[in-house]
């Protein structure tokens, strides 16, 4: 393991709804946050990379933060817009360019299912007039094609929500901080078959900023610094299945998640038995579900007795989304990613409190994944 | 009233038989839909336009069961007389799986497997009250 990069500072807004606080302001506040449990200050930021999808673009902020001349490059890269924020700033690291760095991401989205924008798409306007422009769709097909093949039953599905609103109600930073039972979930109304209405995310508000410097300067500005082992983003092959395609190949390609999680445990060094927990893009229970198996944790189908036996939760084996995940924290899409890896660094530094993961946890792991078809994994350790 | 189709070019209209216009590549032979230019296989830059079958099985589905956001959707998006329309990828033999609308939209009676076809089904009315249509895959009775 090559130890290079480290993250020094953390900083968020509270997610979920946040009237009158613009997205953009929601990602100051999270930049100076991160400032502040680093001990620095904007002026000592050397670069930048921030993104949103909604609310703006992020380089005005230095408006708001102060005009200190610093190299600011906007990232948007749809659902992996936080995630390719967190690359580039390591990347720019490690290549000895800069010494130390902040990755931004926030966003603020009107409420509902997200409104496809299908031109933005490449789609024509027949697709979303014929009704077939909703994401909600494809993960419904999704899950119910994967149910049929592995056996994965609806009681997982609705474990895996109610999982997520538990770890949420433990998480002062999270949307839905009221525990939802497996019934009131399995009973809500089903908006995709197989998914209800607690089975899915919304997309909210938020904002996330982490400062990042060479891991041997570390020391200067944290006691408890983590390391960032791997960042890899991944687009799909041909032959995968992907959100708001009119058509799909006859051919099978496992998709992006499972080559960007095979590139991250690459650049690590390690594999997938050597994580303590993880971070999975949890759009909807099922997400979870098929990206425990794409990211390598098990093999498909395992996941039902797996999750059936409590395996994921906090204290369990292999905990999973300890911080309540999309489900109970919403989706700034911009922000998303980031959410995942400030959630790593707390549990890392063992600094998560109610939810804290038991036995100090060394090496952690992230997965987002998104529109249209792009995968983005991280790997922390201590 | 006239019925007229939600869009030009993508299934043939009108026709006894419609069928689904796609593209194959010339040079190895993969098929697309809609119709496209270069093909996502082989890189390959030179296809043509294919009638595409009109039977296939259904690969997998779900039921919309809220009114999606209007515009886009120019169906019946009034949650008071929205009514749950399936959705569905049916796998038509040697070429590709299409992403569709289903006649069918009870859980009961849709199976992954089980044979469909091509209809044209109404969407809505336009401002010239003619009847837009659009495509979907029924169960084969
Ligand atoms: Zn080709």
């Amino acid at each position: 393991m090559t130890t290079e990069v480290a993250i020094v500072g953390i900083g968020m807004h509270e997610f979920g709804r946040t009237e009158g606080v613009s997205g953009m302001d929601q990602g100051v506040i999270a930049v100076r946050r991160a400032c502040s449990d680093a001990g620095l200050s904007w002026e000592d930021m050397q670069f930048a990379f921030g993104g949103s999808m909604a609310a703006g673009a992020a380089d005005t902020m230095v408006s708001l933060l102060g005009l200190t001349g610093l190299q600011f490059i906007n990232v948007a890269n749809g659902c992996a817009t936080g995630g390719s924020a967190l690359f580039s700033a390591y990347n720019t690291i490690r290549s000895g360019v800069f010494d130390l760095g902040i990755a931004i991401g926030f966003d603020k989205h009107e409420r509902g299912a997200f409104r496809v924008n299908t031109k933005g798409s490449g789609l024509g306007d027949w697709y979303g007039a014929s009704g077939l422009a909703l994401t909600t769709q494809f993960f419904g097909m999704k899950i119910n094609r994967y149910m049929h093949e592995y056996g994965i039953t609806p009681s997982t599905l609705a474990k895996v929500s109610s999982k997520a609103f538990r770890n949420g109600s433990l998480n002062p930073m999270a949307w839905r901080r009221k525990p939802i039972s497996e019934e009131e979930v399995a009973n809500s109304p089903m908006l995709s078959y197989p998914l209800t209405q607690y089975m899915f995310c919304n997309p909210g508000e938020g904002g996330v900023a982490l400062i990042l410097c060479r891991a041997d300067k570390a020391h200067l500005y944290t006691d408890k610094p983590v390391y960032l082992r791997a960042a890899a983003v991944r687009s799909r092959r041909f032959g995968s299945f992907e959100v708001l395609a009119p058509s799909i190949a006859l051919e099978h390609n496992a998709g992006p998640t499972v080559d960007a999680s095979k590139a991250a445990f690459e650049m690590a060094g390690i594999g997938p038995d050597d994580i303590d927990l993880a971070q999975l893009q949890d759009t909807e229970a099922g997400a979870e579900v098929m990206h425990m198996a794409e990211n390598g944790f098990c093999e498909h189908g395992e996941q039902e007795w797996m999750i059936q036996a409590g395996e994921t939760e906090i204290g369990g084996k292999f905990p999973v989304n300890t911080d309540g995940g999309c489900l109970a924290n919403g989706e700034p899409i911009g922000a998303s990613g980031l959410r995942q890896v400030y959630e790593n660094v707390l549990q890392l530094r063992g600094d998560a409190g109610a939810r804290q993961v038991p036995n100090n946890p060394k090496v952690a792991y992230t997965h987002v994944y998104g529109a249209p078809g792009i995968s983005g994994v991280t790997i922390l350790s201590r | 009233m006239a019925r007229v189709p939600v869009t030009e070019g993508v299934f043939t209209w009108p026709s006894a038989k419609p069928a689904l216009i796609g593209s194959r590549c010339v040079k190895c032979g993969n098929h697309m839909f809609p119709v496209q230019s270069g093909c996502p296989k082989c890189t390959g830059d030179t296809t043509e336009t294919v009638e595409l079958g009109r039977r296939g099985t259904l690969w997998t589905w779900t039921v919309q069961g809220f009114p999606p956001k209007a515009p886009p959707y120019a169906g019946d998006a009034d949650p008071k007389t929205f009514k749950a329309f399936g959705v569905g990828y049916v796998e038509l033999p040697g070429e590709l799986k299409i992403e569709t609308r289903l006649t069918e939209a009870d859980p009961e009676k849709l199976k992954i497997g089980m044979e469909m076809e091509m209809v044209i089904i109404p969407l809505c009315t336009d401002e010239n009250g003619n009847e837009v249509v659009t495509f979907a895959f029924a169960p084969v009775a």
